[in-house]
């Protein structure tokens, strides 16, 4: 009975948080043009505006890649032995003040300080700045070997219009566990 | 020279790319997770146009999305026709971006501050 009881109590929290869809595990291509296509019939059935909509397409398709060109095995998938090796979880949350795009994944420590350096960075600018800084990546920057410009972060922040929200949790000696909130309004 | 027809998918946009009429168009959404298998052919493309080009050559770039990683290959897109206008020839390019849609004109603006080319913002209807 026990397992029925969790079920319902982790529905019950997504239900509860307004979250309009949720996946967890291992993300493919195939996968996420399958959320895309879903969550974008979606907005056009809220009928929300045209700006909305694609700022949160945009930012979707922005996290769905981050994760998907930055999934590593998961320490704790490991530790079962019997999840998807790279497991990640994304999140949308649909309520009265907009929508919230939230990604969770493990990442390693060495990853971790960079990371945590460019989102302190961006959430200190403002729009102008940001618009800057965009352009500054987009002319000098290079295509990394995992396919990112390092300008997914910057873009995600210059559509929201809100401080990004995020945290890293420490799990092992080499990993920890980062969360990301991406708020649109 | 043969042309480039590729017809757009729910990652790919639809290329037209015409080297005797010297018009190259980019329509649709371009969010592919590589972005450079993507772009490659297209830049080589412009490459062997670039030696023969028509004056003007115009370019039309009506996206209703891209993402991050198409950012930087349409930017190289428009390096390799800035070097046709170094060649005296001239480059118009037309970037289209739907009412309201305030994020694609500012996408289209900020090419325009870092490349030298004549950037006309057209506006359209909402499809």
């Amino acid at each position: 009975m026990s397992g029925h009881l969790e079920i319902y109590d982790l529905y019950e929290k997504l239900e509860r948080k307004n979250i309009m869809i949720s996946f967890k595990g291992e993300l493919t291509s195939e996968l996420m043009e399958s959320i895309l296509t879903v969550v974008e019939r979606k907005l056009e059935g809220f009928s929300e505006s045209a700006t909305i909509r694609k700022k949160v397409f945009n930012v979707l398709v922005e996290l769905l890649q981050n994760l998907f060109h930055h999934r590593g095995v998961s320490p704790l998938a490991l530790s079962s032995g019997f999840s998807d090796g790279d497991s990640v979880i994304i999140m949308i949350a649909r309520n009265a003040t907009g929508y919230s795009i939230i990604t969770g994944n493990f990442i390693n420590n060495r990853d971790a300080g960079q990371l945590k350096q460019r989102l302190e960075e961006i959430n200190a600018m403002g729009a102008e700045e940001l618009k800057q800084f965009y352009k500054q990546v987009l002319s000098n920057g290079r295509i990394s070997q995992k396919g990112g410009a390092g300008l997914g972060m910057i873009d995600v922040a210059r559509k929201s219009k809100d401080k990004l929200e995020y945290g890293f949790i420490p799990f092992d000696e080499n990993h920890s566990f980062f969360s990301l909130n991406v708020k649109v309004a | 020279m043969e042309n480039i027809t590729l017809e757009g998918s729910t990652k790919t946009p639809t290329v037209q790319f015409d080297a005797a009429k010297g018009t190259l168009a980019i329509r649709g959404r371009s969010i592919p997770e590589n972005s450079i298998e993507f772009y490659t052919p297209l830049l080589d493309w412009i490459d062997t146009y670039g030696k023969d080009a028509k004056n003007p050559t115009v370019v039309i770039i009506q996206l209703e999305y891209f993402n991050t990683s198409s950012s930087k290959c349409i930017l190289d897109v428009f390096k390799r026709l800035e070097k046709i206008k170094t060649q005296g020839k001239e480059v118009l390019v037309k970037w289209h971006y739907e009412t309201d849609d305030e994020d694609m004109l500012e996408a289209g603006e900020d090419y325009q501050a870092i490349i030298n080319l004549p950037f006309e913002m057209i506006e359209v209807e909402e499809a």
